[in-house]
This record gives C-alpha cells, sequence and structure tokens, in this order.
C-alpha cells in the first residue's frame, strides 16, 4: 500500500455560512486551527452525550448474570 | 451504568464445542509462539477489556490512531495494539489464512484470522506514541526490539490463559455485575502500580466521597526494574482495605497488562480499559504512567481535554502532601501552607526507609503496608 492510502480520508459537509461565521466567532481564542477542527471536536462531544444517554442498556444478558453471579460468590465478592 | 467504549463488550470466546473442533485439528494449522505480555493482550481483547477490538490492529487502524488517537471508525484510543512477526513468518502468512496464537509453552491460546500483513516504521511508532526516541525509555526500547512485520485481524480464544492471582482476575462483565449487584452506579477506578502510601489512601477517598464505589486495579505484569513486586502490591492493598476502608464500597481487582510508560497516552489507554470494567470515573494523578522525565507532570491531565467523547471522566489530582500546619493530607489547591511544612510522600524516602528495613514514618505510609512490604527481602522487580 502505498503512503497515500494511509492517509486520513475527509468528507466535507455543507454548514450555512452566517452559522459558520458564528462558528469563527466562537473559536476566537480556543486554539482550535479551523472551523472542521472545531466542529469535529463539537460533533464528538455531541456524540458522546447521546453515548450517554444510553447508559441504562445492560452490556450482558441476565443467563450470562445469573453465570457471574456464582462465579462472583465462589470468589467471595458477593454473598 | 456507562456503556463500554465503542457501544458494545467484546466477547472473543469460542464456545465449547468450536474449541474442541479447533483442539483437535491443531496440527493443520500454521502457529506464530507468543510472549507472555502478547497473551495477556489476547486475554484482554477477548474478554472485552480493550472494548471495541476484536483483534489486533490493522494496517488503517494502526495509521489512525498514530495519527489522531481514534480508531478509524472514530472511536478514541490512543495506542496501537498490535502483533509483530518476522519477516520470515510473515513471507509463510496469505490474507484469509486462519492462523494459531501459542504461548511460550506452546500451548494453543486463540486463533486469528489474518486479515493484513504490513511494514510500519519503528521511530514513527515510537516517536508518535512516547514522545522520544531515546532507547533509555523503557517503551522506546521495546519497539525498536519489535520484529519488523505486523500481523493484523480478529482474535478467538479458544484457551484461557492462567492468571497468576485468579482470585483477583475479574472480567469486565463480572465487575459491570459486580457493580450492579452493589447498586453502584457511579465508580471511580484508581490505577496503580504501587503499595499504597497515606497520599494513594487520600485521592482513593476523596474521589469515593463523590460516587458510589471505588475500584482500585493494581496493573500485574512486566514492569521495569525498581518497581515494587506484583505480590507486594496486592498484600498491601489487601490490609490497607481492611484496616481502614469501608468493605462494602471498595473492590479490588487486578488489570493484566505490561506497563509501556507512555504517559499522558497510557492515561487514555488506562481510563478506556477502566470504562470497559464499568467505571465511569478515573483518578488521574501526577505523572500518570510515566517515567523519568520525558513527560511534564501535568501531561496526563491535559491530554483529556483533547477527547470530547471518552465517556469516562477523569478527576484530576495534582501533587499532595501532608501539611503539618493542617496536620491533614492536602493539595496544593486546598492548602496555603509554604513547601517547608509538606511532607510530600516522597517515593526515595519511602523506598530508602523501606531498603533499610525500617517502617517509614506512620504519617507517610500505614504500619500495616509497611509490615507487609517489609516481610520481603527484596520487594523490587531486579
Amino acid at each position: 500500500m502505498s503512503e497515500d492510502e494511509h492517509k486520513v480520508e475527509y468528507s466535507t459537509v455543507s454548514i450555512p455560512k452566517p452559522l459558520v461565521n458564528k462558528i469563527k466567532e466562537r473559536m476566537k481564542g480556543t486554539g482550535f486551527s479551523s472551523v472542521s477542527s472545531y466542529v469535529t471536536y463539537v460533533l464528538r462531544q455531541v456524540l458522546s452525550s447521546i453515548e450517554q444517554e444510553e447508559r441504562s442498556k445492560e452490556a450482558f444478558t441476565k443467563e450470562e448474570e445469573e453465570k457471574v453471579k456464582q462465579r462472583l460468590r465462589d470468589l467471595g465478592y458477593i454473598d | 451504568m456507562i456503556q463500554p467504549h465503542g457501544g458494545s463488550l467484546i466477547n472473543k470466546e469460542l464456545p465449547k464445542f468450536e474449541k474442541d473442533r479447533i483442539l483437535d485439528e491443531v496440527d493443520e494449522f500454521e502457529k506464530i509462539q507468543v510472549k507472555i505480555s502478547t497473551v495477556k493482550v489476547i486475554k484482554n481483547i477477548a474478554f472485552g477489556v480493550f472494548s471495541p477490538l476484536e483483534g489486533f490492529m490493522n494496517r488503517n487502524d494502526y495509521k489512525y490512531v498514530l495519527e489522531h488517537m481514534y480508531l478509524e471508525n472514530n472511536v478514541a484510543w490512543p495506542i496501537p495494539i498490535v502483533l509483530d512477526i518476522t519477516q520470515d513468518k510473515a513471507n509463510s502468512f496469505r490474507i484469509n489464512d486462519k492462523i494459531l496464537l501459542t504461548d511460550p509453552k506452546e500451548i494453543p491460546i486463540a486463533l486469528m484470522d489474518v486479515d493484513d500483513i504490513y511494514e510500519y516504521n519503528k521511530k514513527e511508532f515510537a516517536e508518535k506514541v512516547y514522545g522520544t526516541l531515546d532507547r533509555n525509555h523503557p517503551g522506546v526500547d521495546s519497539v525498536f526490539k519489535m520484529k519488523d512485520k505486523l500481523l493484523g485481524g480478529e482474535i478467538f480464544l479458544i484457551n484461557e490463559p492462567r492468571s497468576v492471582y485468579p482470585e483477583l482476575d475479574l472480567k469486565p462483565i463480572e465487575t459491570r455485575v459486580l457493580f450492579k449487584q452493589k447498586k453502584w452506579d457511579r465508580v471511580v477506578a484508581f490505577q496503580t502500580r504501587n503499595p499504597p502510601h497515606l497520599g494513594h489512601e487520600y485521592i482513593q477517598k476523596a474521589g469515593l466521597t463523590y460516587v458510589d464505589g471505588l475500584f482500585i486495579n493494581p496493573v500485574i505484569g512486566k514492569k521495569k526494574i525498581g518497581d515494587f513486586l506484583d505480590e507486594i502490591i496486592i498484600k498491601a492493598y489487601q490490609a490497607l482495605i481492611d484496616e481502614y476502608y469501608p468493605k462494602d464500597r471498595v473492590v479490588l481487582s487486578t488489570f493484566e497488562t505490561e506497563m509501556m510508560y507512555a504517559g499522558p497516552k497510557e492515561a487514555i489507554f488506562h481510563a478506556i480499559a477502566r470504562k470497559n470494567f464499568g467505571c465511569d470515573h478515573i483518578i488521574i494523578g501526577r505523572d500518570h504512567a510515566g517515567v523519568g522525565d520525558y513527560y511534564g507532570p501535568y501531561d496526563a491531565h491535559k491530554i483529556f481535554d483533547q477527547f470530547p467523547d471518552l465517556g469516562i471522566e477523569p478527576i484530576k489530582f495534582r501533587s499532595f502532601s501532608k501539611c503539618s500546619k493542617c496536620n491533614a493530607v492536602v493539595n496544593d489547591k486546598i492548602c496555603p501552607h509554604p513547601p517547608e511544612m509538606q511532607n510530600f510522600f516522597a517515593g526515595t524516602e519511602i523506598r530508602k526507609a523501606l531498603q533499610s528495613g525500617k517502617p517509614p514514618d506512620p504519617e507517610v505510609m500505614r504500619p500495616e503496608v509497611a509490615k507487609v512490604i517489609l516481610n520481603y527481602k527484596n520487594p523490587f522487580v531486579t
């Protein structure tokens, strides 16, 4: 694979000009070098909060939970 | 409870009938013998400690991680997790091959689907992960000792590697069920590679004050010469918890992995692993996972600002000390008194006392902890 193929790919997203101007204002003094890097940061933050709202979803099934509880009892972690 | 990193907890352990089938056909597979630290990586991938990784990184993830500290699918990940192989081995494999990864005693550990075989630049790896090319840095030295090619692909566990401390070896699914059972929704993790002194106790208890539970998770595995032995760290914590911690608020469990001493990037890596264990906070102290003076004392604090989507929150502690005027353990944010009134829990002083066979000042280290350490003729990795 050539070096060029290693490069990270980007997509262009259209944002209304007035919003871009607002973002530029907001960016001042933040250390972000471009509207793209600022928008990437903000989008990551937004997506992360949506994921946080899904916290109630368990990472295991009822069946798995019962099996694990037995091992935790055997190890003395729970009564 | 916090979601695993990337959204789901990875489980790459094969069902028993498939394990048995593969074990019956062991001789039909090409094999790669891996070192113990790689066996631990395989185990951590298989049981979701490294979620969302499902195997060793292919070149795209490797490159994205080096350049952006994100995987190709835009999930934060700071350090490449790769499998190095010799040029000869690389020549004998093809994409889509299924190969067997064995431990140093040739016990089959996992099956791997070869997805990518690629070259990499060791200097670039070392420079981007560790910020230096100095071979005195143990992480850099490890990179330069790696074999010349990398193999990427999904792994499937067929034999669970034995833990050194099975009674303390909890998988993410187990800690998550345990936290649920204890009705802990918010859990703070404490990463350590040292026996505790009173400063550690102070930051752990300060962290615990704001959440439901404390997860003390010492790193067990290869460390550098002069670090404390794993056994001592565990016994010291058990002694401390027995005497000074509310039992229903603390869980002690091991994290079997190799220290990389990558400072700030390793702080992010440690945070991700603890998120997978079910923790939504992690204590990050001064010079977290650092070595020598390669990183600034608070670089590991600052790096978290680059990850708005990490999920797990750092609780950042600056230096802490015992102030003779306050007569309490304090940090520089809450205590107005000058340095001459502070006892800074200096590691070198504690070591000096222990090496001379004497317990350190009880205002620095609990006598019960000192007793555990002094029971060993040599408490350090040699």
